[in-house]
């Protein structure tokens, strides 16, 4: 059986019907396919491969060549699997080999040229103790004896996983696996068994929230639509991740696109939209070629398209691409986007769900939120409401990267701590240095510092450290990372991002990156009255970013300030330093840095001296080297060319 | 349907007096509270930018009252302390780039922008950056678009594509970089802009204004070889008063003939003649195009930013305009090739300048078309209503202690008719007149056609001339005229005769009008229009003596050889470069 061979059609009208008939005894012949559509049965070896885009870039195309390849060299049937993003980054690329009854060994960091090794040893039935990770896989299957389970791994252990559920296990490229992994059930009882107002009263009941960053709770803002009177309405789903760090919603849909096309399709049934629109950018290819498949696949199986399961309800969805604008992630921008207009936002109201898309009631919601739907719909409110805390239901998935051991795509139920994620999932950080904070909530969060690390992951808790849940990015720094520097990166992130149309975001973010600039500026390059400029500066920032934040037009501008109140909310003797005193305790603002060499370790290879732009390295052959610091730029360039550590930084 | 909703809320600790889906601004605009926008357009839906107008609303904190919906119950603060800062603070930040060259600014002391820091009292340099630098369009015949001085308030981007449905205009770039430019950062006169100034309207600084004549026109008034004749469009006379601080819709006409003379012109002419000789000969060309089969409905020619959209947006329906040259064209025409020869003046020393209402005639004067071969064109200078006053002030004179004067003859005799065309529908109203004369023989019984008069932007109506029945429609702004156009592609046929004027309310609303001018201003020019067409003898252009005389003595008839020679004109699509 080729992975291509079927294409979905075979899945339709009767067959199709049973399957999605709740509770119903299926036929022998199509439980059997179902278990083998699961892996719970199989005729020949399985060779899965994670091929995400996370993957592929840690070279997972050339594992899979290798793959291929020493299969056909060794002439052994084997079927070969590219599955999305399991989660574990980091670990990438993830290869994994499944023999028939037999658990799914996983193989961590996999380099072509271990391809042969772990195939050779898998097929002879060990399990080769280098690169392995963990096994898993459909109960029934026996385990390998003496090895670690995957779920037991500290990444996996404190997750509590129902969106990125199918993510790395099945194959997004065939709906049939998705369906014989609960795929549809929940469409398939709404359109047979609820009106639109109870799919919206189910979910508003469930406590569901926005994932994109708002919060608002989805249930009640698809009542919205649906209580406006129109011949037409529109359901959008928001695939414009522009969080720098965040790749959530990107592995979703690469890793289980149908849980994505079957949330949208009830979402669309609860608010009465014949219309869907998914907005994604264009910098995802591979999802867009994801989703491209799996909704035709869906069309061809009578699961989109017109008259879905004989409902009476029609669904056409479109994928529209986005350039890239972080701007069109909020939701009029993103509207106007979809129009063919230039991305920018209006004020609200009305809002989008009473005019919205072409004036026309329409629903924007987050990929991570329409996923949580189908199992709402299957397993009901009060099974998602028992996960999680008081006024966040369910579970979030966090984006786990920067200075962390472990990084990559996290689902944990609301309430876990940063802790727990930060140094359970993520293992700590790395080379022995010291936690500093961690970012959350995209550029315009909050950072978490180490006195909040227990704080519990919910929109309401976070708040109250200054950080908020945004869409999930979690940037991990340690003692190596200068706040100020931080605060200026995102600022300037957000100014070069702001769509320049309400006059506090264009303008204020621009001075407050511009106030960040003077903070972090060394004497020598200041001129006339530069530092009187840098002191104002310094004084008129609160104020500045009050008014940013109380009159700003969109979420944007709202939260602009943030990584700049956050960061001297907490870290204020960082600021201090740097204005005071001109020193950067980080040792990362370079301007703010003095080199010196240290005499004593100085061999006089004259490397130093060749490599300095400045000619600010004066010293013969042999003899110990000095630096020039009124010529001095600071650039870095002696201590890369130094080999005996000799360059000291101050 | 129910009376609307009326409630009261409190404002600034009194009660004010509400209606349901009624914004915060009108609220306060009709308590007598002034909030500062940059960025609202009374009739289009807000586009929250400029972020001035936000109020205090107890509970909510600083809320844009533009686009806030007033509920009952609302407690509204409109200076309080966290508004007025956050204000003045906004005001700050488009100071910080905005170059600091206000007394060499055309607008000083028309700027919004100076007004608000003078009323929030800006008095330091909060904030210092890089003044914006970004050079100056010159390429418009018509406009000049700084965006150094852009503050991207939004107006003329939302006016050009909701008003005038142009579009040549919008944003380009993103964050602080952003700028108001025409596609691809291309001068103006490559783009789609159809000159008519909506933009430099509604611009609250320098960015936009229009390309000065004056120092032609003042140079030519200065050259003694030279003879200088103005004309003055129906419109200007009951607008001028306003720049000197005078009522709306007061007519300023006789005073304005002194004042024209006083500053050098040899001749005082007036435009609304010339309006009188179009109308004989679209009036005659509408009676031709009915008996004879021609292209119908046909357009009126008159307003040049909608003759250069149909040319380039409606090439296909280039035929349907009638071909008339506007009265501008006419009258420099009239004034270089017969009045010239009968004074016994070499045309090349007649320098020709005509005040409007509008910017787009600037760019109609230097048209190709317009003039003997381009060496001698019928219009040397246009000047605006603005740059009247400017040159009026320059002068030291005082428009309100002038002795009113008479216009010179010929050309300065005109009927009420001729004086129409400054408001939409007067050119519909005065061919009316004139065809109903041409078909019947006889004049019609009610002059004033109601149907076709005020400020609604579309207008229609039947009219009977015997046995024929007319169907006639009036539109002004663009916009609208671009849904009418669209119509008549998709088949409509029961009309036969659509006046457009480019600008909304048609001239008294042009885009050469004084800036800032009061709310209700356009419909109290118009009014005056109608004031005057009351109360004067001559209402119709065919009983305009001075035009039957120049029929008797140089152009024959009505369409003839003469006529077509100096009186039309011809079009040409454009499509690619403009």
């Amino acid at each position: 059986m080729q992975p291509d061979a079927m294409n979905g059609t075979n899945w339709c009208g009767a067959r199709l019907n049973s399957l999605l008939r709740d509770g119903a005894g299926h036929d022998a012949d199509l439980s059997a396919e179902l278990r083998r559509l699961r892996r719970e049965e199989m005729a020949r070896p399985v060779v899965y491969v994670g091929a995400g885009t996370c993957g592929l870039g840690a070279g997972a195309g050339k594992v899979l060549a290798a793959v291929r390849e020493h299969l056909a060299a060794a002439g052994v049937d084997a079927e070969v699997v590219e599955t999305g993003c399991i989660g574990l980054c980091s670990e990438e690329p993830l290869l994994e080999v499944q023999l028939p009854g037999r658990a799914r060994a996983v193989f961590s960091r996999v380099k072509p040229q271990d391809v042969p090794g772990i195939l050779d040893a898998m097929l002879a039935g060990t399990v080769p103790t280098a690169h392995y990770l963990g096994q898993h896989g459909p109960d029934g299957l026996r385990r390998w004896d003496g090895l670690s389970a995957l779920a037991d791994h500290p990444f996996f252990a404190k997750q509590t996983r129902w969106v990125l559920r199918n993510c790395g296990l099945i194959d997004p490229g065939r709906i049939e696996e998705s369906l014989a992994c609960g795929g549809y059930r929940g469409l398939a009882k709404a359109l047979r068994s609820l009106t639109p107002a109870e799919v919206c009263a189910e979910v508003e009941r469930s406590g569901l929230r926005g994932r994109g960053g708002g919060g608002f709770p989805t249930g009640r803002k698809w009542t919205f639509a649906l209580n406006t009177a129109a011949d037409q309405r529109y359901m959008i789903c928001n695939a414009d991740e522009g969080d720098p760090g965040a790749f959530m919603d990107r592995a979703v849909i690469e890793g289980d696109p149908h849980r994505v096309l079957e949330g949208l399709a009830l979402a669309a049934y609860a608010i009465g939209a014949s219309k869907a629109y998914i907005y994604i950018r264009a910098e995802y290819p591979l999802a867009i070629r994801r989703l491209r498949a799996a909704i035709a696949q869906a069309e061809a199986c009578g699961l989109l398209g017109d008259d879905i399961l004989e409902s009476g309800f029609d669904l056409k969805v479109v994928i529209k691409m986005g350039a890239g604008a972080f701007v069109c992630g909020e939701e009029t921008a993103l509207i106007h986007s979809i129009e063919g207009r230039r991305g920018m936002p209006r004020p609200r109201p009305p809002f989008p769900a009473v005019s919205g898309l072409f004036g026309k009631p329409s629903v924007i919601n987050n990929v991570e939120t329409l996923a949580n739907v189908p199992e709402i719909v299957v397993r009901g409110a009060d099974w998602f409401s028992s996960l999680g805390t008081e006024g966040s239901k369910g579970t979030k998935v966090f984006a786990l990267s920067g200075k962390v051991a472990r990084t990559g795509l996290v689902e944990v139920a609301m309430g876990t701590t940063v802790r727990e994620i930060v140094f359970g999932a993520g293992g700590g950080i790395p080379g022995g240095k010291a936690y500093k904070a961690v970012q959350i909530g995209g550029p315009s969060g909050g950072c978490i510092p180490e006195q909040h690390l227990d704080i519990m992951v919910d929109y309401e808790s976070l708040k109250t450290v200054g950080a908020m849940m945004g869409s999930g990015g979690l940037v991990v720094m340690d003692e190596d990372t200068c706040m100020v520097d931080v605060a200026r990166f995102f600022m300037d992130f957000i100014q070069r991002e702001s769509c320049g149309k309400c006059i506090p975001c264009r303008e204020g973010t621009k001075h407050l990156r511009d106030m960040l600039d003077a903070i972090v500026r060394g004497r020598r390059h200041e001129k006339g009255a530069d530092a009187l400029a840098r002191f104002k500066g310094v004084t008129y920032l609160p104020r500045l970013a009050e008014v940013i934040r109380e009159t700003s037009l969109c979420g944007l501008g709202m939260t602009a300030p943030n990584p700049v109140l956050s960061t001297m909310r907490w870290f204020p003797e960082e600021y201090e330093a740097h204005i005071y005193e001109r020193r950067c305790p980080a040792k990362v603002c370079r301007d703010l840095l003095t080199f010196d060499i240290d005499t004593e370790k100085c061999k006089g290879c004259t490397l130093c001296a060749r490599a300095c732009p400045s000619g600010a390295i004066v010293g013969g052959k042999k003899q110990p080297h000095l630096i020039v610091h009124d010529k001095c730029i600071a650039c870095g360039a002696c201590l890369e060319a130094c080999k005996f550590e000799a360059v000291e930084v101050s | 349907m129910s009376a609307t909703e009326t409630f009261r809320i409190e404002l600034n600790g009194r009660p004010a007096e509400a209606r349901r889906g009624e914004t915060l601004l009108d609220v306060c605009r009709h308590a007598g509270v002034d909030v500062p926008t940059l960025c609202h357009l009374p009739d289009l839906a807000p586009s929250g930018a400029c972020r001035l107008c936000v109020v205090d609303v107890r509970g909510r904190g600083l809320v844009p009252s533009c686009s806030c919906p007033v509920e009952p119950g609302m407690s509204v603060e409109t200076n309080s302390q966290l508004a007025t800062r956050a204000r003045k603070t906004i005001v700050e930040l488009l100071l910080a780039n905005h170059p600091d060259d206000c007394l060499y600014c055309v607008r000083h002391g028309e700027c919004e922008l100076q007004d608000l820091a003078q009323r929030y009292g800006v008095r330091e340099r909060r904030f210092v950056t890089a003044k914006n630098d970004d050079h100056v369009d010159i390429s418009s015949p018509s406009l000049v678009r700084d965006p150094a001085k852009c503050i991207l308030c939004g107006k003329c981007v939302r006016v050009c594509e909701e008003v005038m449905g142009v579009a040549a205009i919008d944003f380009t770039r993103r964050g602080s970089r952003t700028l108001v430019a025409p596609a691809f950062n291309r001068g103006l006169n490559v783009s789609t802009c159809i000159n008519c100034g909506q933009c430099v309207m509604v611009c609250p600084t320098g960015a936009l204004r229009e390309k000065s004549h004056l120092k032609e026109v003042q140079d030519a008034l200065d050259n003694p070889a030279v003879t200088v004749v103005v004309q003055h469009a129906p419109a200007v006379s009951v607008s001028l008063a306003e720049e000197f601080g005078l009522a709306p819709g007061a007519d300023v006409e006789a005073l304005m003939v002194t004042v024209l003379r006083r500053l050098g012109f040899a001749r005082v002419f007036d435009t609304s003649f010339a309006a009188d000789l179009t109308i004989m000969e679209e009036a005659s060309e509408l009676v031709s195009r009915l008996k004879g089969g021609g292209r119908l409905p046909m357009f009126t020619s008159c307003s040049p930013g909608w003759v250069k959209f149909v040319e380039q947006s409606y090439p296909d329906l280039m035929p349907n305009l009638s071909t008339c040259k506007s009265p501008q064209q006419m009258m420099g025409a009239v004034v270089k090739r017969v009045w010239a020869a009968r004074e016994g003046i070499d045309p090349q020393r007649v320098f020709s300048v005509a005040v409007m209402p509008c910017i787009a005639k600037k760019f109609e004067a230097q048209r190709p078309e317009m003039g003997d071969a381009h060496e001698i064109p019928d219009v040397d200078a246009v000047l605006t209503t603005r740059e009247l006053a400017r040159l009026i002030r320059l002068h030291g004179l005082d428009l309100a202690r002038m002795t009113p004067g008479a216009p010179d003859l010929p050309f300065g005799e005109r009927s009420t008719a001729g004086k129409l065309f400054g408001g939409t529908g007067g050119v519909m109203e005065a061919a009316l007149r004139t065809a109903h004369w041409l078909v019947t023989g006889r004049e019609m019984y009610h002059l004033t056609v109601g149907a076709v008069r005020g400020l609604d932007g579309v207008k229609e109506a039947r009219v009977k001339l015997d046995d024929i029945e007319l169907g006639v429609a009036v539109v002004s702004g663009l916009g609208r005229a671009r849904r009418l156009l669209e119509e008549i592609r998709a088949g409509r046929d029961d009309l036969h005769f659509i006046e457009v004027m480019t600008c909304p309310g048609g001239c008294v609303g042009g885009g050469g009008q004084p800036l800032r001018a009061a709310s209700g201003a356009v419909l109290e020019r118009l009014e005056s229009l109608y004031r005057i067409d009351r109360s004067e003898p001559v209402r119709l252009s065919h009983r305009n003596r001075h035009v039957q005389e120049l029929y008797d003595e140089v152009l024959g008839e009505p369409l003839g050889a003469r006529s077509h020679e100096l009186l039309h004109t011809s079009y040409h699509g454009r499509d690619g470069a403009v």
